[in-house]
């Protein structure tokens, strides 16, 4: 399949000129790493011993060298040292996915599920003033801050309800609030995708032949509107994995959670570059591989693109 | 009526015709107030946004102070006010950085073509594979905390959106007979792309801007929230939220009403930039 195979090349090719991006940014432009890092008045450091530390961190050495050796160290597993804390920065991640990867794959879930409950009352509710109001709903998702709800979520249903414990909350108790957070961002997109794609759908003559059939609305619209609204949706998967990421950062934060999100942030903080670094180049091999993905698959799922694909 | 019929009713009666009217009117007051309190802040508010009353601290709101005070006594609605001035500014500032290199990108890629063009838009596809949060995070650690630092961390996010739309915009009108016309009867090429290709490209771009603008005031505030951007006692709408975490089993009114004021700002750009898009396409 020479589609597949050019198409994986060119992600290939996106990946190394990021990871080069980002080696470049975070490397090459501010001074160095350890004079950014060490070099403050309070810690009172002589030039000699800056210059011991960049021997240990491989910052003396030319850029082109220093990139060779992190991309050789990428590839072979060995993501660097952090300059904070002088753990592998492999392990500090190694340590923080899981407790992140439960509430990215919880909070999608729950975004599904919302999303498809917001398009479904949008497009099918009898009333024509509901549906207005879930169809409005999308937008407002979108203009809320994700920090702000979490916040108003731990208020309302921590503090006031008293519903769940904020000190010795059960591990499935403590996922509740920041997945309900993160689910709200990534359902607003989706939300809009599907009723917009549900509209299209419901419009295509092939609909009211069906209907003429004798089909009834339910099976109109968990057989034929469904499947084709999977491949509108699919299209945006790269854009509601930036808001998967964002998201975790933020929640992660808010509700003092252990994970990737909050090791980015603190990252950020004491500028740590290569756990920045590794998160970022990481993060792009996700939204680089979820694209690719995609592509692959919608030929697969719509017959109509592939004979565009072939030519 | 079955539910899927219901869906394919026309929607649009004469009543719910002039509701969008109504909501874009809300909208636009909304921002003009908002942009007021940015510019003249002072004459929306009798209390100093940085100076409390120890004595007034923590009170719920109230005729006197109609959002409540802070923990050092200092009026929340002052601060809010205040506070539009750093937000909105930043998201214009943020919006000019993607809106002009993403543009200069996009409009050279799309005029050159060849190599050039190919070049620009694979760093382009660089710059969208990063997600947006963490590109504005990779360039704060360059350029270092603050206000203004942290608007143009946002810009850089949006520029890959506009090069995009620029590119695709200038090959539409490039191709168009009337930009063929002015290079067959001997316009240059920088003439032909000045007095042709630019004004008639503009249109989607300066719509997209204004779209930019809701979720640029967004992620700045995050950015605030964060700590990366304004630092205390600066008000800023992020940072004031951030602010309030200590209170949030004491004093709702500390983040409740700030983030409302956030999200009626952002609803309110985003439905502007809606009705821009409909009015230029």
């Amino acid at each position: 399949m020479p589609y597949a195979l050019r198409r994986t090349g060119q992600a290939a090719l996106v990946l190394v000129a990021t990871f080069v991006l980002a080696f470049l940014l975070l490397h090459a432009l501010p001074g160095d790493a350890i004079v950014a890092r060490y070099a403050s008045p309070e810690l009172g450091l002589t030039e000699a011993q800056l210059d011991e530390l960049r021997a240990v961190y491989g910052t003396d050495q030319p850029v082109w060298v220093q990139l060779w050796q992190s991309a050789a160290g990428f590839l072979t597993g060995d993501l660097g040292t952090s300059l904070q804390s002088g753990a592998q920065v492999e392990a500090l991640i190694a340590a923080a996915l899981p407790s992140t990867l439960a509430l990215a794959s919880l909070g999608f879930t729950a975004a599904v599920l919302l999303a498809i409950g917001i398009a479904v009352a949008a497009t099918s509710s009898r009333a024509e003033w509901l549906r207005r109001a879930f169809r409005s709903l999308p937008p407002l998702f979108v203009s809320i801050p994700v920090f702000w709800l979490g916040i108003v979520l731990l208020q309302v249903v921590s503090f006031r309800l008293g519903l769940i414990p904020v000190i010795n909350a059960n591990p499935v108790e403590a996922l509740v609030l920041p997945v309900l957070t993160l689910a709200v961002p990534i359902a607003a997109p989706l939300a809009q995708v599907l009723i917009r794609s549900i509209d299209d759908t419901v419009a295509e003559p092939f609909v009211a032949v069906a209907r003429a059939r004798g089909a009834g609305p339910r099976w109109l619209l968990s057989k034929e509107v469904a499947r084709n609204s999977l491949l509108p949706t699919l299209t945006i998967a790269g854009v509601l994995f930036g808001e998967l990421v964002a998201g975790a950062v933020v929640t992660e934060t808010v509700f003092a959670r252990t994970g990737l999100g909050r090791l980015t942030q603190e990252a950020v903080a004491t500028r740590d570059i290569p756990v920045l670094q590794a998160i970022v180049v990481i993060s792009a091999v996700g939204f680089v591989a979820i694209n690719l993905a995609v592509d692959l698959v919608a030929p697969v799922i719509d017959p109509r693109l592939r004979k565009a694909v072939r030519a | 009526m079955s539910a899927v019929t219901a869906a394919l009713l026309p929607r649009r009666t004469e009543r719910a015709r002039s509701r969008p009217r109504a909501t874009l009117v809300l909208a636009i007051a909304v921002l003009a107030v908002s942009l007021a309190w940015a510019i003249v802040p002072w004459l929306f508010t009798a209390h100093d946004p940085l100076a409390g009353v120890a004595a007034d601290a923590l009170q719920a709101p109230s005729a006197a102070h109609p959002f409540g005070t802070d923990a050092t006594g200092r009026d929340l609605l002052a601060r809010v006010i205040f506070g539009a001035g750093n937000s909105l500014a930043g998201a214009a500032i943020a919006v000019l950085v993607g809106f002009v290199a993403g543009t200069a990108i996009g409009v050279l890629a799309g005029s050159t073509g060849g190599i050039v063009e190919e070049a620009l838009m694979r760093v382009v596809d660089v710059l969208l594979a990063i997600p947006g949060l963490l590109l504005a995070l990779s360039v704060i650690v360059l350029l270092g905390f603050g206000v203004t630092n942290a608007a143009i961390a946002v810009g850089v996010t949006s520029i890959a959106v506009f090069a995009r739309l620029a590119r695709s915009q200038v090959v539409r009108v490039r191709r168009s007979d009337y930009v063929e016309a002015a290079f067959g009867s001997g316009g240059s090429f920088a003439a032909v792309l000045w007095r042709h290709v630019l004004p008639n490209s503009l249109g989607a771009v300066l719509a997209l801007a204004a779209l930019q603008f809701g979720s640029a005031i967004l992620q700045i505030s995050t950015l605030g929230f964060l700590g990366y951007g304004a630092p205390p006692p600066t008000p800023e709408w992020g940072l004031l939220i951030a602010e309030s975490r200590d209170y949030v089993a004491t004093a709702w009114w500390l983040t409740t009403l700030p983030g409302i004021v956030v999200a009626a700002v952002v609803l309110a750009a985003n439905r502007v930039a809606a009705a821009v898009r409909e009015g230029t396409a």
